[in-house]
This record gives structure tokens, C-alpha cells and sequence, in this order.
């Protein structure tokens, strides 16, 4: 329940979602009423950098952005485990600490192994 | 403090007076979109002027001075500029992800945007995990760039989409990481709660060495996390033309634009939230008489005010520091900010445990 009115959350989440894309399609309607519109095969062609586009451009691509992203899965996951903890955690006391340790110490083994190999560098 | 859920509960007890309950519902939600629209687009002008005239400053210059005083018509005259600018449809581009990219980028940051709590009873959005929604929903806006960067068949676009990809999600580790450390020490994730919890007095404060470590980390990663700063290499603009937006053109750039200055205030607004008490007023326990006058300066301007004056910080790193490589960046938060950030997760787990706190 929101402190607004009594609506239900997920009502009002849905209300902002929906004004999003109300924002991105009125503006685009108002833009495609008062803008000009002309047409050449040059404008449309893809600007790049100014020259002439070479080749395919949706192509593989350097696998490094992807080991971070593989990393990123991993820690992001953990955060995701912590925060029902972080919550409880004033009411749990010492024994949760020592539990959330062993936990939190084996993630960062886990981030010193990837460490060591080398996952972390820029290659 | 004014409660402004006064307001709201008198007019939501009119609607029902004369309306079925599904009729008032409905005129409140309409009249929620047209407040977020409208907080939204003053937002969005603000920034811009606010940015260009502390850019000018910085850089000891005057700024935009010719429309208007002091210039400030100079961003309504942007905005019309760009609506009335064509939008061009370029060839070979995945149509379908090209339209759909700025639809995912706006979204995101209007509905993180309806969960910040402006004042006191004025918050839209009220879950009862309201911090950890907004973090959630913070990620969903990086697939928009990424789609934008993809189907633009621009090799630029996709490093630049590929480049902030990387960034934004390894920061936001760090970014979660230092939010949780504030979720231990206030023991909710309820943003109503939060702000409650604090006051007698800010959770940078209350909870000091850890919290003021966790701030200043969530100011480095909210940096990256907007894409700004010394970390706006996916807009490298001297390598990369304009970055992922480079193949939008008229309003569809203005998109990004719009949503680039609003996430930079929902990053400020969080700041403000969780470490400088979000709408409550400056308390110092004891000082009652103190405290009397702070409550006599609206919520909302607390928290707005707030909001802008870390915006101000991180405007001023733009300008402070020169850009960083991709290779420094990601080693600067995967090697320092990342053990950094756990470690004072476990500092402040030991405050808790221990009482050491206010």
C-alpha cells in the first residue's frame, strides 16, 4: 500500500511504466508532426565516423567485456543473497556475523581465484 | 514537519465521495502520470541549465546568456529545437530494437524516479523492499544502451554500448554493496522507514566511520553508473563520435539526453536518501530548539535541495578529473573499490553486532 492513496504498488508501478512510454510516444508523435521530412540515399545511409561504413558491423565481438559480464553474474547474485540478511542482521547478532563471514569469505576466495588467473585483466 | 498524505487522503476522501471506487482509482492514477511527467520535464530543464551554467563556471566563463536573463530560456529553446528537428531513418539498422532501445532507458528511470520520497508523505511507489526495486529496476536500463549500441550497425555504437555495459555493470556491485551496508545499520529496506530511521540524525552520522566510507564509495559508482565524470568512456567523444547514441537523431537522441540528466538526479536523490536523511530536516539529538527551526523549512525542500547539492559533487568531478582508460577503469573497481566495499560491509556488521554506533 502506498502512503499516497490507497492503491496497491503494483498499480502504481504500473502507472509509471505506462507514463514512460506515454512520454517516448507522445514526443515522437509531436516530433514526427512538426519536423520537416526529406529524403536522399545518402542521409540514410549510416553515419559511423563520416566515411563510408566497411563491412558487417553486428560482428563477434572481444570476448573480455563478456568475462567481466560472467563475474559481474556471479557477485551480483551474492548481493541478491545479502540483502535478506543485511535486513534481520541488527536482531541476529554475533552468531550471524560469523555465518555471513563464511559466506562473504569464500566469495572472496572466489574473487582472489579469479584474481590469480588473470580474469581481472585487461587483455 | 507538514504532512502533505493530509492533502491526498482529503482528496482521495472526495473522490470517493461523489465516484465508485474503480472511477477514483482510476482519475489518481492519471493524475500520478501527469505529476511524474511533469516533475520529470522541469527535472530534465533544470539539469541541463544547471549542468551548462556549472560547466561555464568551472571554466570560468559566463554560460548561455542570451536567451532570457541570465539565459534561462536557453533550454526551452533547446527542447523546441529538437522537437522540430527530422527524425532520420537509417538503413540497415534493426528497426524493431532501434525504436524499442529508448523505450527501455526512458521506463527505467521515470519509474525509479515515482519511488523517491520527495517529502514527507509525498512518494509515489511504496514497496516494502522500495530500495532493492529501485536497484533492480536501475539495471533494466543498461539493456536499453546495450540495444541502442547493437542495432545501430555502427562498429562505434557497439563499443561504446559494449564499453558501458561493462562499466555500468561492474559498478553497480559496488553500488549494492554500499546500500547494503546502510540496509545493516538502518535494518529496512523500506524507503518510508529509512527515512524515519534518521531522525535524530543522518545515517552518516549515526553510523559513521563505515557509512561515510560507504558513502563516499556509492559517489565514486554512482558516477560511473551515469555514465559521467571521469568515467564517460562509452561517450568518448574524441574516439568514439558520440558513443551509443551516435545513430539517433531529433528527439530519439533527446531520449538519452533526457534520461541521461534524470538518472543523474535519481542517483543524487538515493544519495540523499540513504545517507543525508532524504526529506527529514538537519537534527542534532539534543539540540531541541536547534531542531524546531530546521522543521520549519518544508520536506521537499530538503530533499530536493539535497539531491542537487550532490549533483553539484559529481558535475564537479567532470571537471576535476581527466578520463580514465577502459583497462583502469574496470581494474579500479573489480581490484580496489569491490574488496574495499566488502570489507567495509563486514566493518559495519561489526559495529551492529557490537553497538558501536549512535
Amino acid at each position: 500500500m502506498s502512503l499516497l492513496l490507497d492503491i496497491g504498488n503494483g498499480a502504481l508501478a504500473i502507472t509509471a511504466l505506462l507514463t514512460g512510454v506515454l512520454l517516448v510516444v507522445a514526443a515522437t508523435v509531436i516530433a514526427k508532426l512538426i519536423s520537416p521530412k526529406s529524403y536522399s540515399v545518402k542521409k540514410s545511409e549510416t553515419f559511423e565516423c563520416g566515411m563510408p561504413t566497411r563491412g558487417e558491423s553486428m560482428i563477434q565481438f572481444k570476448s573480455g567485456y563478456y568475462i567481466f559480464a560472467i563475474l559481474f553474474l556471479l557477485f551480483d547474485v551474492e548481493t541478491v543473497f545479502l540483502y535478506p540478511w543485511a535486513v534481520v542482521a541488527r536482531d541476529l547478532g554475533a552468531q550471524s556475523l560469523l555465518c555471513i563471514g563464511i559466506f562473504m569469505l569464500i566469495l572472496i576466495l572466489g574473487l582472489a581465484y579469479a584474481w590469480k588467473k588473470g580474469a581481472l585483466k585487461w587483455k | 514537519m507538514f504532512d502533505f498524505g493530509k492533502w491526498t487522503t482529503a482528496f482521495n476522501d472526495l473522490l470517493l465521495g461523489v465516484m465508485p471506487a474503480w472511477a477514483a482509482t482510476l482519475i489518481e492514477c492519471v493524475l500520478i502520470a501527469v505529476a511524474i511527467l511533469g516533475a520529470y520535464t522541469v527535472l530534465a530543464l533544470f539539469y541541463i541549465l544547471y549542468e551548462r551554467k556549472l560547466c561555464a563556471w568551472f571554466q570560468c566563463r559566463l554560460g548561455p546568456m542570451r536567451v532570457g536573463k541570465w539565459g534561462l530560456l536557453q533550454v526551452f529553446a533547446d527542447m523546441f529545437k529538437i522537437l522540430i528537428k527530422e527524425i532520420i531513418s537509417i538503413k540497415d539498422t534493426d528497426k524493431f530494437l532501434f525504436r524499442l532501445a529508448p523505450f527501455i532507458v526512458i521506463i527505467s528511470s521515470v519509474t525509479m524516479l515515482a519511488c523517491l520520497p520527495w517529502g514527507n508523505g509525498l512518494q509515489i511507489i511504496n514497496y516494502n523492499i522500495g530500495i532493492f526495486f529501485i536497484l533492480a529496476v536501475s539495471s533494466v536500463g543498461v539493456l536499453g544502451i546495450l540495444l541502442a549500441g547493437w542495432s545501430s550497425n555502427n562498429k562505434y555504437t557497439l563499443i561504446g554500448a559494449m564499453r558501458s555495459g561493462a562499466q555500468m555493470v561492474s559498478y553497480e556491485i559496488s553500488l549494492g554493496l554500499s546500500i547494503i551496508t546502510i540496509v545493516v545499520f538502518a535494518g529496512t529496506m523500506n524507503i518510508t522507514e529509512l527515512v524515519m530511521e534518521q531522525e535524530s540524525a543522518w545515517f552518516l552520522f549515526r553510523g559513521h566511520i563505515p557509512a561515510i566510507i560507504a558513502f563516499l564509495i556509492y559517489i565514486v559508482a554512482a558516477t560511473a553508473e551515469t555514465n559521467r565524470g571521469p568515467f564517460d568512456l562509452p561517450e568518448a567523444e574524441h574516439e568514439l563520435v558520440a558513443g551509443y547514441h551516435t545513430e539517433y537523431s531529433g528527439i530519439t537522441f533527446g531520449f538519452y539526453y533526457l534520461a541521461e540528466y534524470l538518472n543523474l538526479f535519481i542517483v543524487s536523490g538515493i544519495a540523499s536518501l540513504m545517507f543525508l536523511g532524504g526529506w527529514m530536516p538537519f537534527h542534532v539529538p539534543g539540540w531541541d530548539a536547534f531542531n524546531n527551526i530546521m522543521n520549519y523549512i518544508p520536506s521537499i525542500v530538503w530533499f530536493v535541495g539535497k539531491s542537487f547539492f550532490i549533483s553539484f559533487i559529481i558535475i564537479w568531478f567532470k571537471w576535476t578529473f581527466p578520463r580514465v582508460r577502459i583497462d583502469q577503469l574496470l581494474s579500479f573497481e573489480w581490484k580496489y573499490l569491490m574488496p574495499l566495499s566488502l570489507a567495509n560491509l563486514i566493518l559495519m556488521a561489526v559495529f551492529v553486532a557490537l553497538g558501536w554506533h549512535f
